[in-house]
């Protein structure tokens, strides 16, 4: 419950973003993100919310943690289901 | 230790040569401190899942204590808030939470046994999702929130938002920069130094620590979750320590900054303004819960039901939790070792203290991960 999630948004719909967390598509509220967010952009997200807009040049170094949790998750890695529960905290993509 | 997802397999990091030169610069400066213990804490349940799972306290030298401190929300929501909430959802309340509270046992049992008894509980993801579930009923739809102040923000954000009619909030938030006090001024605490929790520290800003600092005299580090971010962390750390030069050093600049998030605060606070309370087993906490404030009323479960937690406190706790060391192991002054029930009457399926029911509690991780693992085999594999 301490840990946000990176992703990479793909359009923005007022005060929500369609965001892709590795090929899956989730909405998230843009309420709380201090700075403007824009298509391309990468944020880092925790219980379905933007809480911040992560530096192109350093959106690389965020992502590898959770892609190397996802990729060898094995029985009971506490660490990916709380990756995994953020992903669910944020609602279906309707598009 | 039950189960060994942390074996050297495991002990993989993307560059094992930065990873080795990081312990290597630790131990040396752990060694220049020159004092035959160093404790330092973090407070981040985060943390320690990246510190067991990756098999990093193989990787620390002996005389480096690494020390969990309250980092688990779920862990330190005390039990009169646990009972709280398993008396509304007994009176007839539809209650949702986060999935972890459900097992966490309050005086007279888990929201869980209420739900096995007929009450209406959900767990859900977020607290949008317990508005959604308002939003599709005419039932009075309680979210029982907890989590420190990076989740207390998306609270803040969907009450402000104007959630329906028959949606409140009973709020169990907590705020970690007062508990750092606390444990700090501990009676014989031997923590050095603190390592903060990077995304908690997203929202508040690495300044938060700065009148700690001052009134301390001990260093902390705003570090990531990377097992190189916490190895850079902890040598930074460290070296504070031996230089004896106390102050705020935020090594996760791609995530925080020194004002942290301004629009974030601004909701928090407009929403919940801190109150004292008790964290479950360590202390009362000045400052330490989040609670709503008076103009949200309205949204206040507190306000808007007559909730009787006494008609749950003709029970006695069950015997077993009185041997439970959850406190001492929250506040950094024992390890789950220590504890006669880890690992035996306490298990995750059958937990007897908060520690063991949550995924960012020191039992469970301990439990899952291995808490000591054998150094020098784990600490090979990293060649591999």
């Amino acid at each position: 419950m301490c840990l946000g999630v990176p992703g990479k948004v793909i359009a923005v719909d007022g005060s929500m973003a369609t965001v892709d967390f590795w090929g899956l598509r989730k909405q998230v509220r843009l309420d709380v993100v201090d700075v403007p967010v824009a298509p391309g952009d990468y944020v880092l997200n925790h219980v379905g919310f933007a809480i911040r807009r992560i530096p192109a040049s350093e959106a690389e170094d965020t992502l590898a943690l959770y892609a190397e949790l996802l990729a060898k998750e094995g029985p009971g890695d506490l660490m990916a289901q709380d990756v995994r529960g953020e992903l669910d905290a944020a609602s279906r993509s309707r598009g | 230790m039950s189960t060994a997802v942390s074996d050297a397999s495991q002990l993989k990091f993307r560059d094992p040569l930065a990873a080795r030169a990081l312990a290597g610069a630790i131990e040396r400066v752990t060694r220049e401190i020159g004092r035959e213990r160093v404790s330092v804490m973090h407070v981040c349940g985060s943390h320690e899942q990246a510190i067991a799972r990756f098999g990093l306290r193989a990787a620390f030298p002996p005389a480096l204590d690494v020390i969990m401190g309250p980092g688990c929300p779920v862990c330190i929501t005390d039990v009169p808030e646990v009972d709280e909430g398993v008396a509304l959802a007994r009176q007839g309340v539809r209650v949702a939470t986060y999935g972890d509270m459900l097992r966490v046992p309050g005086s007279a049992g888990s929201l869980a046994d209420a739900r096995a008894a007929g009450a209406r509980v959900d767990a859900v993801y977020s607290v949008s999702q317990a508005a959604e579930l308002a939003r599709r009923s005419d039932e009075e739809v309680v979210f029982f929130a907890t989590g420190f102040e990076t989740t207390a923000v998306a609270t803040a954000a969907e009450i402000l938002h104007g959630p329906p009619r028959n949606f409140s909030v009973l709020s169990a938030h907590k705020y970690i920069p007062p508990v750092m006090e606390i444990v700090a001024e501990m009676p014989g605490s031997r923590v050095e130094g603190f390592l903060a929790a990077g995304h908690a520290a997203t929202i508040t800003g690495s300044s938060v620590f700065e009148s700690f600092v001052e009134r301390h005299r001990l260093p902390v580090v705003v570090a990531g979750f990377e097992p190189l971010d916490i190895l850079a962390g902890l040598l930074r750390l460290v070296e504070l320590i031996r230089d004896r030069t106390p102050r705020v050093e935020n090594l996760y600049p791609r995530c925080v900054t020194r004002e942290g998030n301004l629009a974030a605060q601004e909701q928090l606070w407009k929403v919940f303004r801190p109150l004292g309370g008790r964290w479950r087993g360590i202390a009362h906490v000045p400052n330490g819960n989040l609670r709503l404030r008076d103009e949200w009323a309205h949204v206040d479960a507190r306000r808007r039901f007559d909730i009787d937690v006494k008609a749950l406190w003709d029970f006695a706790p069950p015997a077993l939790v009185q041997q439970c060391i959850c406190g001492e192991i929250m506040s950094g002054r024992e390890s789950p070792s220590a504890c006669r029930l880890f690992g035996k009457e306490c298990q995750p399926e059958t937990p007897v203290g908060a520690c063991m029911v949550s995924s960012e509690g020191t039992c469970r991780i301990w439990h899952q991960y291995g808490g000591h693992p054998d150094l020098g085999r784990l600490w090979a594999g990293a060649d591999r």
